[in-house]
């Protein structure tokens, strides 16, 4: 009788226990919150994701904004394009960039000096569109019995493979690229201003968007969600598995020809380096950070990571985001409300009982001072260890300490994860922070470029272990 | 039996191994129009691989399976179930993330027609055959009266109970259309009630769902209660065949579950 609810109350486990499993959920606010914004219906969700973005160029008079705008509209659409293989097929295709690259490299073939072609867009884009989603199709055709990891590495073969044909061939011109790219032309009209390449990609994003959102909701889309969740099932219920995964590919690839056939002409020049694993593993992260699977989701998500890469390039915003991430989460995760209070003033108190025996024992430990100037980097100098950024005459190189910290705080971290009691565990919080704060003050913000990618990395990390369906992901269950 | 008919499922010499073990060796098997054959014998006799052979999961090393008269054999599993065959798994696998009613709509994909740019210029067409599949999946659900009803179609396929997920098999699989329904353990894992249930449930799926069924099946009183013919196997051999009393008593039936001993003292 302990285990029963009450007299009304089904019993645990038994049919009516489980069916109510769903309502259960329903009650709290997170789930209320996220079946409430399923409800909202589609056309007022696009619009509320394109405004912001439309309203963007009125408010930005700087060139560089402007262009990070554009950068960021590229982006969505090749998570969007990502989206398609990854979140709904459900096939780690590790070869996405490539298409992204052909696109690209097509567009040179048919409006730039060095071919002496111009195309006009209304022509080129549909043109690249269907022709990338043509060698997506190829590249899937003796793939598409594959799975899983045998799938990725011959997907990553193929991305390898596009890149030493770029960077040797002559058509190419190899490593050195095609520079003359001509501007998109509407009808006759080119497309001068950054304003204009931003609303043309902003186009993109509203019909591509749409497109897929309306497949989504057709048995098409039906089909890719059937066989992901299980692919002999849906074979054995009429649903051409091996054809709706190469359907698949097809539609990605050809969204990432789209984003590349804008990416050209805005960049005036293509080269085999934009077309690397760096950007593959950004945009996965984008799509698991958004939700893989949700096109609301991977668009923010997309957005999200990249004003952040943007942001962190610069080291006053990095601090503030650094600071502001530590202080966030330790809000989130500690329960009840005294207990982020506490281990953040225990932090402050032990860095300034640290750094008063550091001053005693060794003035030079405290004698420098942070690259950071802004204003929570002023507030860190006084209780983070800064040792003055010369040789102390100790022999020691600069910056030995944030590297020594480095170390200590990787090691600290993964041994807190193994203290299993809460108490003990907000206790090696203190150090552990302050660890954090050294290597932060001594050694990434003074390298923005290595700074963002550990920074994104570490805040995925995070997320992924508190909610590993995305920000806006349904979670899946899996019972074998 | 009707002869005059013509049979709708026809195996012949039907035989596959894996390594050195022989799942199914020189089976045949005939099912007619209208029938419920049960297929029984003890663990490892060969019947899943039956239904996994004639369903087109794994290509049979000899034999012929014809269906309708034609042969399946060298299809694709979806080809297969386009033809009419649609099954059920005796380890469920429904799609565990889509809500119930599009489990069943999932399954409509073979008898529909719209393609990319049909469906996302939404046709007339296209939304009419939507709102056929969707009518379909309501009405394959409402089969099983009020169980798999009204809000349930909304909730996620995991959150329905164990006898709820083999009811929603079912569906989906009456949802491709079939002539040939092929249910494997249709009743594993129910409770009594459940069970008493499942057998008037398959009852029904004959006279009003006018399929013709193969099931397996270890509960002898379901076994009892549905069959016209029973089919009882082992090592991949058929050794007994006919109504379910001439196959309950055939010592070579009796011996296969119970061993030797228990055949000779009966």
């Amino acid at each position: 009788m302990s285990l029963s609810e009450g007299p009304e109350q089904p019993r645990i486990g038994v049919d009516e226990w489980v069916a109510s499993a769903e309502e259960r959920r329903a009650r709290s606010p997170l789930a209320r919150a996220q079946d409430a914004i399923e409800r909202v219906p589609a056309a007022v969700k696009l619009v509320a994701l394109v405004v912001p973005f439309a309203v963007f160029p009125l408010f930005v008079d700087s060139a560089y904004l402007m262009q990070v705008g554009i950068d960021t509209l590229v982006f969505v659409l090749l998570a969007l394009g990502l989206n398609v293989a990854v979140g709904w097929v459900g096939l780690l295709d590790l070869g996405y960039v490539a298409f992204f690259g052909i696109g690209a490299y097509l567009y040179a073939a048919v409006a730039s000096e060095y071919a002496g072609r111009y195309w006009d867009a209304a022509i080129a884009i549909p043109v690249i569109a269907v022709a990338v989603a043509v060698s997506g199709f190829l590249v899937g055709l003796p793939s598409r019995r594959l799975v899983g990891d045998y799938l990725a590495i011959v997907t990553l073969f193929f991305l390898q493979l596009w890149l030493v044909v770029l960077i040797n061939a002559s058509w190419s011109r190899g490593p050195n690229g095609i520079s003359d790219i001509y501007p998109l032309q509407f009808f006759g009209r080119q497309v001068t201003s950054l304003d204009g390449y931003f609303y043309v990609a902003l186009i993109a994003f509203v019909v591509i968007i749409s497109f897929l959102y309306l497949l989504n909701q057709s048995r098409t889309g039906r089909a890719w969600r059937a066989l992901r969740e299980d692919e002999l099932a849906a074979e054995l219920m009429t649903m051409p598995v091996s054809r709706l995964k190469l359907m698949g590919f097809a539609v990605g690839a050809g969204i990432a020809g789209v984003a590349g056939a804008i990416y050209a002409p805005v960049q005036g020049a293509v080269f085999p380096a934009n077309f690397d694993l760096v950007l593959l593993i950004t945009l996965y992260a984008m799509v698991v950070l958004g939700g893989a699977g949700s096109l609301v989701g991977v668009t923010v998500g997309a957005v999200l990571i990249n004003g952040l890469l943007e942001a962190l390039n610069d080291a006053d915003n990095a601090s503030w985001i650094f600071y502001g991430v530590v202080a966030i989460a330790l809000i989130a995760l500690l329960r009840p409300w005294w207990q982020p209070i506490a281990v953040l003033g225990s932090t402050v108190v032990f860095g300034f009982a640290v750094h008063e025996i550091a001053e005693q024992a060794r003035p030079s430990l405290v004698g420098g001072a942070t690259f950071g100037d802004s204003r929570i980097d002023r507030l860190v100098d006084s209780w983070v260890l800064l040792p003055q950024n010369i040789l102390t005459g100790d022999g020691l190189p600069t910056g030995w300490l944030g590297r020594l910290a480095y170390i200590a705080l990787v090691a600290s971290v993964l041994g807190l994860t193994l203290v299993r009691s809460h108490l003990w565990r907000l206790v090696g919080l203190v150090p552990v922070l302050y660890l954090a704060a050294c290597v932060w003050a001594n050694l990434l913000v003074s390298q923005p470029a290595v700074a963002r990618f550990v920074l994104i990395g570490g805040m995925l990390v995070g997320l992924m272990a508190y909610r590993p369906e995305g920000l806006f992901g349904k979670q899946r269950v899996e019972i074998v | 039996m009707a002869e005059e008919r013509a049979p709708l499922l026809e195996v012949r010499g039907l035989s596959l191994a894996f390594g050195g073990v022989r799942c199914l060796d020189g089976l045949d098997l005939t099912v007619w129009e209208g029938e419920v054959v049960s297929v029984i014998g003890p663990n490892g006799a060969g019947k899943t691989t039956l239904f996994n052979v004639i369903t087109g999961v794994y290509p049979p090393e000899a034999g012929e399976i014809l269906f309708e008269g034609k042969s399946v054999l060298g299809l694709d599993p979806h080809q297969i179930a386009r033809r009419g065959i649609a099954r059920t798994f005796q380890t469920l696998r429904l799609f565990l993330n889509m809500t119930v009613k599009e489990n069943v709509m999932a399954a409509a994909y073979g008898h529909t027609r719209a393609g990319v740019v049909r469906s996302v210029l939404r046709t007339p067409g296209m939304r009419r055959e939507e709102r056929e599949i969707e009518q379909l999946a309501e009405e394959r659900l409402a089969f099983f009266g009020d169980r798999l009803v009204g809000y349930r179609w909304r909730q996620p396929a995991y959150s329905l109970s164990y006898a709820n997920r083999r009811r929603l098999e079912i569906a989906r699989a009456t949802a491709a259309k079939p002539r040939l329904l092929l249910l494997d353990e249709p009743a594993a894992g129910m409770n009594p009630v459940e069970t008493h249930e499942m057998t008037e449930l398959i009852g029904r799926l004959r006279e009003e769902g006018g399929y013709t069924i193969l099931v397996i099946e270890h509960d002898m009183h379901v076994v009892e209660g549905i069959s016209d013919r029973v089919v009882a196997l082992d090592h991949g051999i058929k050794i007994a065949e006919g109504t379910f009393g001439e196959v309950a008593t055939d010592p070579r039936v009796v011996e296969a579950y119970l061993g030797t001993s228990a055949a000779e003292r009966k």
